[in-house]
């Protein structure tokens, strides 16, 4: 099965303000902690192997995206 | 002392004058067959290749078994390649037995694991055993096999690869002499000498972190289970290992830090304390301090011309999982039947290439485990510290997080995908595929003894064996391959069923083993067509 991308919530707003939520009132240490154990929960229950690399590809193209995306925003800025 | 004498006498062996010596220059004597280094893995590959019926000669630089820290943990796969070598009663009479390791993260335990968790196996799934006790049965064995000819320091200073044989030339106390090969093994550890005279690169990845190794004598009621501590109480923020040898001997590793000064941490003075934290108390000898940075690298190639590379001098990791003696051995139990066969020209030479493939998978496997066990213990940046702290964290209340906790993951054999195999033609639903080795299993004679498969398969010679289970029909072994039935007229009985379970047999299933136990082809429905081609292949012979 790969990587699903379609919106899977029926209310994703519900599901981004509770992990926003689980967040407030940490520290950035604590907040980067909390999403190491959340990564590591989440990927055991997706449990496959192939679906994992995929969604660690598709959160490595949008870093280097967004990287790139600075980048012209700066040469332009200049 | 009268112990510590006896022990001396074990390990220490005289320089002789052979007659090679006195042969001219221009006309050294020539041998089949000449492996460079008396380790476990030398030492076992001679033994193996002079039971096939081949002479060898077996040279080592030093004329002692070497003492301290090296390996301990032998696996079952070891035991039973030992069997078939004559010496493994004796190392697990000798040998500390144990299945069982704990995980422990500060003062608790995350969890436990016993790894054989089921019985019907002969040999136990893993021993301890100090190394040097090890070599000596194994130097006794030869003392039973006139067909070797262990020359201790005889060290090899010069090679010259030709066309059909390997030129040494070898150091003696007497002066330097020369022998001819026609293949050379480099048995000679991961400093080789051979490996720099072939002038091949050793590359691979040195971690940073030092681990303290000592082996300390004391009285203790530990029982006799492997213990791994993350950030234990006694050594805040590292790791810790403590493990059972024989004669009251406790193997400890203690990690310590990049910038940990070798020459000041190695002083007793200085190890006491440390290892006094971790016991509760100081009643400790020292047999063995040493400090490692641990290395996991391997050859680009296990074959160079007529020079072969086995154990440590081909490849080398870190020791959490046992994957450096064990793996040695496996290597040895790969090439021995391949060099007899391709010395005896039943075999092309380029059976021997699949030494190389097969070997070199294996260690690319070991690598890959030992590294990744080395790096959960001692993180590489502060996000893997991250998640190995969440790894940790969540071990405490859920089982995939126990499963990720990496405290080394210990020795298995390897399962080949090699061009030796035969792909399944019928549906298994278990039991070894092609390329895995072969379980054990309790079997009973005809005459009720209780036995195992993997005695029957020593016993049959160690050969190219076809394991059969009895539909009544007769089977047609080809020539020269042993034979072993379960059930029907003259066959073993699968006295509690496991062989059958084992190897998901059904009557009429039949396994083509290799002389390394190794599976090469099975089937539901042999045919004498579909054996011989499985043996030809298995033998390079197409």
């Amino acid at each position: 099965m790969p990587l699903s991308t379609s919106s899977n919530f029926a209310r994703p707003d519900d599901a981004f303000r509770a992990i926003v939520e689980a967040h407030r009132g940490l520290t950035e240490e604590q907040s980067a902690d909390f999403d190491a154990a959340l990564v590591l929960i989440l990927a055991n229950h997706i449990g496959d192997i192939d679906v994992l690399r995929d969604a660690l590809g598709l959160a490595r193209r949008r870093m280097i995206d967004g990287q790139q995306q600075q980048q012209q925003q700066q040469q332009q800025q200049q | 002392m009268a112990q510590a004498n006896t022990h001396q006498a074990k390990t220490q062996f005289g320089y002789r004058r052979h007659a090679d010596q006195d042969r001219p220059g221009q006309s050294p004597a020539e041998h089949p067959v000449v492996i460079v280094g008396a380790g476990p893995v030398g030492l076992s590959l001679a033994i193996d290749l002079a039971q096939r019926g081949q002479r060898v000669v077996l040279l080592d630089d030093a004329d002692r078994i070497g003492e301290g820290s090296r390996a301990i943990c032998f696996s079952k796969r070891s035991l039973e390649y030992w069997d078939r070598l004559g010496v493994a009663d004796r190392m697990v009479d000798k040998g500390v037995v144990w299945s069982v390791g704990r995980i422990f993260h500060g003062e608790s335990q995350l969890y436990q694991f016993n790894l054989l968790p089921e019985d019907g196996h002969k040999r136990p799934a893993f021993i301890n055993l100090q190394q040097y006790y090890a070599e000596a049965y194994l130097v006794d064995r030869i003392g039973d096999l006139p067909a070797i000819d262990l020359r201790w320091r005889n060290k090899v200073t010069a090679l010259e690869q030709r066309n059909d044989s390997v030129a040494l030339t070898i150091e003696t106390p007497e002066g330097a002499y020369r022998l001819q090969a026609q293949y050379v093994v480099a048995c000679d550890g991961a400093r080789s000498s051979l490996r720099q005279m072939v002038g091949a690169e050793f590359a691979g990845q040195v971690f940073e972190d030092q681990f303290l190794i000592a082996d300390v004598k004391m009285t203790a009621e530990f029982p006799t289970e492997r213990w791994f501590w993350f950030d234990p109480p006694f050594h805040a923020g590292r790791s810790a290992l403590l493990h059972r040898q024989p004669d009251d001997v406790w193997r400890i590793d203690l990690q310590l830090n990049r910038y940990a000064d070798p020459v000041v941490e190695k002083k007793p003075e200085n190890v006491r304390p440390r290892i006094a934290r971790m016991l509760g108390h100081d009643k400790f000898e020292f047999e063995w301090i040493s400090l490692y940075k641990f290395q996991c690298r391997r050859m680009d190639r296990f074959i160079h011309g007529r020079v072969i590379f086995a154990g440590d001098s081909a490849h080398q990791v870190s020791p959490f999982g046992a994957r450096g003696a064990n793996s040695g051995l496996e290597d040895a139990e790969n090439l021995s039947w391949k060099l007899d066969r391709v010395l005896r020209g039943t075999s092309p030479a380029s059976l021997l290439e699949t030494y190389h493939v097969e070997r070199s998978l294996a260690a690319d496997e070991n690598i890959r485990e030992s590294t990744r066990s080395t790096d959960f213990m001692a993180p590489n940046s502060h996000q893997e510290a991250r998640l190995r702290k969440a790894v940790l964290s969540l071990a405490k209340e859920t089982e995939f997080g126990k499963r990720m906790v990496n405290g080394g993951r210990l020795s298995v054999p390897c399962s080949y995908d090699s061009p030796l195999s035969s792909r399944d033609a019928d549906a298994w639903r278990g039991g070894p595929s092609p390329g895995c080795s072969m379980p054990d299993a309790p079997v009973a004679t005809r005459a009720g003894e209780q036995a195992y498969l993997t005695d029957a398969f020593r016993k049959g010679g160690t050969d190219f064996t076809l394991l059969s289970f009895s539909n009544g029909a007769a089977i047609d072994t080809p020539d020269g391959v042993k034979d072993i039935r379960i059930g029907g007229e003259g066959g073993l009985a699968d006295s509690r069923g496991l062989v059958a379970k084992r190897y998901d047999a059904e009557p009429g299933s039949a396994y083509l083993l290799r002389p390394d136990g190794y599976v090469a082809a099975r089937f539901r429905h042999p045919t004498r067509e579909a054996i011989a081609a499985a043996l030809s292949r298995a033998q390079s012979l197409n």
